[in-house]
Protein backbone atom coordinates (compact mmCIF):
# COMPACT_ATOMS: atom_id res chain seq x y z
CA UNK A 1 0.00 0.00 0.00
CA UNK A 2 1.61 3.67 -0.60
CA UNK A 3 0.69 6.97 1.16
CA UNK A 4 -1.06 7.53 4.22
CA UNK A 5 -3.04 10.43 5.49
CA UNK A 6 -5.25 11.09 8.42
CA UNK A 7 -7.48 13.60 9.20
CA UNK A 8 -9.60 13.92 12.68
CA UNK A 9 -12.22 16.78 12.60
CA UNK A 10 -14.66 17.12 15.32
CA UNK A 11 -18.01 15.45 14.22
CA UNK A 12 -19.89 18.44 13.04
CA UNK A 13 -21.84 19.35 10.16
CA UNK A 14 -19.71 22.65 9.39
CA UNK A 15 -16.82 20.47 9.00
CA UNK A 16 -17.94 18.64 6.00
CA UNK A 17 -16.57 21.05 3.83
CA UNK A 18 -13.16 20.54 4.75
CA UNK A 19 -13.38 16.56 4.96
CA UNK A 20 -14.54 16.64 1.31
CA UNK A 21 -11.63 18.64 0.55
CA UNK A 22 -9.29 15.73 2.38
CA UNK A 23 -10.48 12.97 0.49
CA UNK A 24 -10.71 14.60 -3.22
CA UNK A 25 -7.21 15.64 -2.66
CA UNK A 26 -6.39 12.01 -2.03
CA UNK A 27 -8.87 10.51 -4.47
CA UNK A 28 -6.81 12.30 -7.13
CA UNK A 29 -3.37 11.69 -5.88
CA UNK A 30 -5.03 8.16 -6.30
CA UNK A 31 -5.33 8.67 -9.45
CA UNK A 32 -9.05 8.31 -9.46
CA UNK A 33 -11.09 10.20 -12.40
CA UNK A 34 -13.20 13.32 -12.25
CA UNK A 35 -16.18 10.82 -12.01
CA UNK A 36 -14.86 8.53 -9.37
CA UNK A 37 -13.26 11.33 -7.42
CA UNK A 38 -16.78 13.23 -7.59
CA UNK A 39 -18.04 9.47 -6.36
CA UNK A 40 -15.71 9.35 -3.22
CA UNK A 41 -17.32 12.78 -2.15
CA UNK A 42 -20.10 11.84 -2.23
CA UNK A 43 -19.86 8.40 -0.30
CA UNK A 44 -17.83 9.98 2.38
CA UNK A 45 -20.03 12.81 2.61
CA UNK A 46 -22.59 10.99 3.52
CA UNK A 47 -21.15 8.49 5.50
CA UNK A 48 -19.57 11.25 8.19
CA UNK A 49 -23.30 12.91 7.70
CA UNK A 50 -24.82 9.68 9.15
CA UNK A 51 -21.87 9.67 11.96
CA UNK A 52 -23.18 13.10 13.06
CA UNK A 53 -26.74 12.31 12.63
CA UNK A 54 -26.59 8.86 14.38
CA UNK A 55 -23.50 7.65 16.29
CA UNK A 56 -22.88 11.44 17.58
CA UNK A 57 -26.68 11.96 18.47
CA UNK A 58 -26.74 11.61 22.11
CA UNK A 59 -22.86 12.50 22.66
CA UNK A 60 -20.30 14.23 20.38
CA UNK A 61 -17.17 12.58 19.44
CA UNK A 62 -14.69 13.58 16.74
CA UNK A 63 -14.28 11.77 13.14
CA UNK A 64 -11.09 9.92 12.67
CA UNK A 65 -10.43 10.05 8.29
CA UNK A 66 -7.39 7.91 7.13
CA UNK A 67 -6.73 7.51 3.24
CA UNK A 68 -4.48 5.44 1.37
CA UNK A 69 -3.80 5.43 -1.67
CA UNK A 70 -1.80 2.56 -3.72
CA UNK A 71 -0.07 2.87 -7.18
CA UNK A 72 -2.75 0.45 -8.43
CA UNK A 73 -5.39 3.41 -8.73
CA UNK A 74 -6.80 2.16 -5.20
CA UNK A 75 -8.05 4.33 -2.57
CA UNK A 76 -9.23 2.56 0.89
CA UNK A 77 -10.94 5.28 3.17
CA UNK A 78 -11.33 4.34 6.90
CA UNK A 79 -13.73 6.26 8.69
CA UNK A 80 -13.54 6.05 12.64
CA UNK A 81 -16.30 7.24 14.89
CA UNK A 82 -16.58 6.76 19.11
CA UNK A 83 -20.31 7.19 18.98
CA UNK A 84 -23.19 4.80 19.01
CA UNK A 85 -22.96 1.50 17.59
CA UNK A 86 -24.55 1.58 13.92
CA UNK A 87 -25.85 -1.79 12.27
CA UNK A 88 -26.43 -1.06 8.19
CA UNK A 89 -28.90 -4.54 8.52
CA UNK A 90 -31.67 -1.91 10.45
CA UNK A 91 -31.65 0.80 7.85
CA UNK A 92 -33.97 -0.19 5.38
CA UNK A 93 -33.11 0.85 1.39
CA UNK A 94 -35.03 3.60 -0.21
CA UNK A 95 -37.32 1.99 -3.14
CA UNK A 96 -35.32 4.44 -5.79
CA UNK A 97 -37.88 2.13 -8.39
CA UNK A 98 -40.75 3.93 -7.43
CA UNK A 99 -41.96 7.33 -7.42
CA UNK A 100 -40.76 9.19 -4.27
CA UNK A 101 -42.29 9.59 -1.19
CA UNK A 102 -41.05 11.48 2.00
CA UNK A 103 -41.72 8.64 3.66
CA UNK A 104 -39.07 6.57 1.17
CA UNK A 105 -36.51 8.65 1.81
CA UNK A 106 -35.53 7.46 5.19
CA UNK A 107 -33.07 9.50 7.00
CA UNK A 108 -29.90 7.63 6.73
CA UNK A 109 -31.04 4.99 4.15
CA UNK A 110 -30.58 7.15 1.22
CA UNK A 111 -26.70 7.73 2.04
CA UNK A 112 -26.00 4.19 2.45
CA UNK A 113 -27.53 3.28 -0.05
CA UNK A 114 -25.35 6.16 -2.42
CA UNK A 115 -22.23 5.17 0.04
CA UNK A 116 -22.95 1.27 -1.79
CA UNK A 117 -23.89 2.25 -5.01
CA UNK A 118 -20.79 4.35 -5.56
CA UNK A 119 -17.77 2.74 -3.89
CA UNK A 120 -16.58 -0.68 -4.45
CA UNK A 121 -16.42 -2.14 -1.15
CA UNK A 122 -17.95 -1.01 2.22
CA UNK A 123 -17.92 -2.62 5.27
CA UNK A 124 -19.06 -1.89 8.60
CA UNK A 125 -17.49 -3.13 12.10
CA UNK A 126 -18.43 -2.02 15.61
CA UNK A 127 -16.11 -3.15 18.41
CA UNK A 128 -17.47 -2.09 22.09
CA UNK A 129 -15.14 0.38 24.01
CA UNK A 130 -13.82 1.78 20.75
CA UNK A 131 -16.66 2.64 18.69
CA UNK A 132 -17.32 2.19 14.38
CA UNK A 133 -14.98 1.73 11.68
CA UNK A 134 -15.97 2.11 8.28
CA UNK A 135 -13.96 1.39 5.42
CA UNK A 136 -14.78 2.05 1.75
CA UNK A 137 -12.92 1.20 -1.48
CA UNK A 138 -12.79 2.82 -4.88
CA UNK A 139 -10.98 1.46 -7.38
CA UNK A 140 -9.94 3.14 -10.88
CA UNK A 141 -11.60 1.73 -13.93
CA UNK A 142 -9.68 0.45 -16.58
CA UNK A 143 -9.83 2.08 -19.49
CA UNK B 1 -23.95 27.87 -0.20
CA UNK B 2 -25.71 31.01 -1.71
CA UNK B 3 -29.13 31.69 -2.31
CA UNK B 4 -30.83 34.26 -4.13
CA UNK B 5 -34.38 35.05 -4.86
CA UNK B 6 -36.29 36.77 -7.58
CA UNK B 7 -39.64 37.61 -7.70
CA UNK B 8 -41.59 37.58 -10.87
CA UNK B 9 -44.80 38.42 -12.41
CA UNK B 10 -45.80 34.59 -11.72
CA UNK B 11 -42.98 32.88 -10.05
CA UNK B 12 -40.34 33.08 -7.71
CA UNK B 13 -36.80 31.84 -8.97
CA UNK B 14 -34.36 30.74 -5.95
CA UNK B 15 -30.65 30.45 -7.25
CA UNK B 16 -29.00 28.00 -4.91
CA UNK B 17 -25.05 28.08 -5.63
CA UNK B 18 -22.77 25.74 -4.50
CA UNK B 19 -22.58 22.54 -2.21
CA UNK B 20 -25.90 21.57 -0.42
CA UNK B 21 -24.85 18.86 2.21
CA UNK B 22 -26.09 18.34 5.72
CA UNK B 23 -24.39 21.76 6.70
CA UNK B 24 -26.38 24.00 4.23
CA UNK B 25 -29.67 22.00 3.41
CA UNK B 26 -31.08 23.65 6.40
CA UNK B 27 -31.33 26.79 5.20
CA UNK B 28 -32.19 25.75 1.76
CA UNK B 29 -35.16 24.72 3.10
CA UNK B 30 -35.57 27.81 5.29
CA UNK B 31 -35.46 30.17 2.54
CA UNK B 32 -38.25 28.06 0.69
CA UNK B 33 -40.32 27.78 3.03
CA UNK B 34 -40.18 31.47 4.12
CA UNK B 35 -41.45 31.91 0.09
CA UNK B 36 -44.48 29.36 0.61
CA UNK B 37 -45.45 30.90 4.48
CA UNK B 38 -45.45 34.15 2.21
CA UNK B 39 -48.07 32.53 -0.39
CA UNK B 40 -45.73 32.07 -2.87
CA UNK B 41 -46.38 28.28 -4.13
CA UNK B 42 -44.94 28.82 -7.79
CA UNK B 43 -41.43 28.16 -7.02
CA UNK B 44 -38.13 27.49 -9.80
CA UNK B 45 -35.37 25.69 -8.24
CA UNK B 46 -32.33 27.35 -10.78
CA UNK B 47 -29.43 24.35 -9.97
CA UNK B 48 -27.29 25.78 -12.65
CA UNK B 49 -24.62 26.51 -10.16
CA UNK B 50 -25.42 23.87 -7.20
CA UNK B 51 -22.26 21.97 -7.81
CA UNK B 52 -22.94 19.34 -5.20
CA UNK B 53 -26.25 17.79 -3.44
CA UNK B 54 -26.55 15.61 -0.68
CA UNK B 55 -29.35 13.31 0.67
CA UNK B 56 -29.94 15.86 2.81
CA UNK B 57 -30.40 18.34 -0.41
CA UNK B 58 -32.83 15.81 -1.82
CA UNK B 59 -35.15 15.53 1.01
CA UNK B 60 -35.35 19.28 0.81
CA UNK B 61 -36.42 18.92 -2.32
CA UNK B 62 -38.75 16.47 -2.06
CA UNK B 63 -40.46 17.81 1.02
CA UNK B 64 -41.04 21.36 -0.75
CA UNK B 65 -42.18 19.31 -3.89
CA UNK B 66 -44.87 18.10 -2.16
CA UNK B 67 -45.61 21.32 -0.10
CA UNK B 68 -45.71 23.35 -3.20
CA UNK B 69 -48.49 21.03 -4.39
CA UNK B 70 -50.44 20.62 -1.21
CA UNK B 71 -50.52 24.65 -1.62
CA UNK B 72 -52.09 24.21 -5.01
CA UNK B 73 -48.73 25.29 -6.36
CA UNK B 74 -46.07 23.80 -8.38
CA UNK B 75 -42.19 23.23 -8.19
CA UNK B 76 -39.73 22.71 -10.68
CA UNK B 77 -35.85 22.64 -11.37
CA UNK B 78 -34.13 24.47 -13.77
CA UNK B 79 -30.69 23.62 -15.86
CA UNK B 80 -29.75 21.23 -12.98
CA UNK B 81 -25.53 20.67 -12.75
CA UNK B 82 -24.33 17.50 -14.53
CA UNK B 83 -23.64 16.44 -10.79
CA UNK B 84 -27.23 16.82 -9.77
CA UNK B 85 -28.10 15.30 -12.41
CA UNK B 86 -26.46 12.39 -11.75
CA UNK B 87 -27.21 12.20 -7.95
CA UNK B 88 -31.71 12.74 -9.11
CA UNK B 89 -30.74 10.23 -11.03
CA UNK B 90 -29.09 7.85 -8.31
CA UNK B 91 -31.69 8.60 -6.03
CA UNK B 92 -34.82 7.49 -8.67
CA UNK B 93 -36.12 10.86 -8.70
CA UNK B 94 -35.71 12.46 -12.21
CA UNK B 95 -38.94 11.14 -12.82
CA UNK B 96 -40.66 12.81 -9.95
CA UNK B 97 -39.47 16.75 -10.77
CA UNK B 98 -40.13 18.84 -13.73
CA UNK B 99 -36.66 19.65 -14.90
CA UNK B 100 -36.22 22.52 -17.75
CA UNK B 101 -33.00 22.59 -19.65
CA UNK B 102 -32.61 26.51 -19.00
CA UNK B 103 -34.44 28.97 -16.97
CA UNK B 104 -36.37 30.73 -19.77
CA UNK B 105 -38.10 27.95 -20.68
CA UNK B 106 -38.85 26.60 -17.01
CA UNK B 107 -40.29 30.75 -16.55
CA UNK B 108 -42.30 30.48 -19.40
CA UNK B 109 -44.14 27.26 -18.24
CA UNK B 110 -45.87 29.34 -15.19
Amino acid sequence: MGQLEQLIVPGRFDRLTEIAVFVTQAARAAGLNDDEVFHVEMAVDEACSNIIEHAYAVQSGDINLACTCSTTGQLEIVIRDSGQPFDPVEVPPPNTDAPADLDQLSEGGLGLYFMRKLMDDVRFEFVPGQGNTLTMIKRAKIE
Amino acid sequence: MDIETRELKHVNVVTVSGRVDSSTAPEMEKSLQSLLDSGRNHLILDLAATDYMSSAGLRVLVAMHKATKKNGGRMCLAQPSARVNEVLDLAGLTPVFEVYPDLVEAVGSF
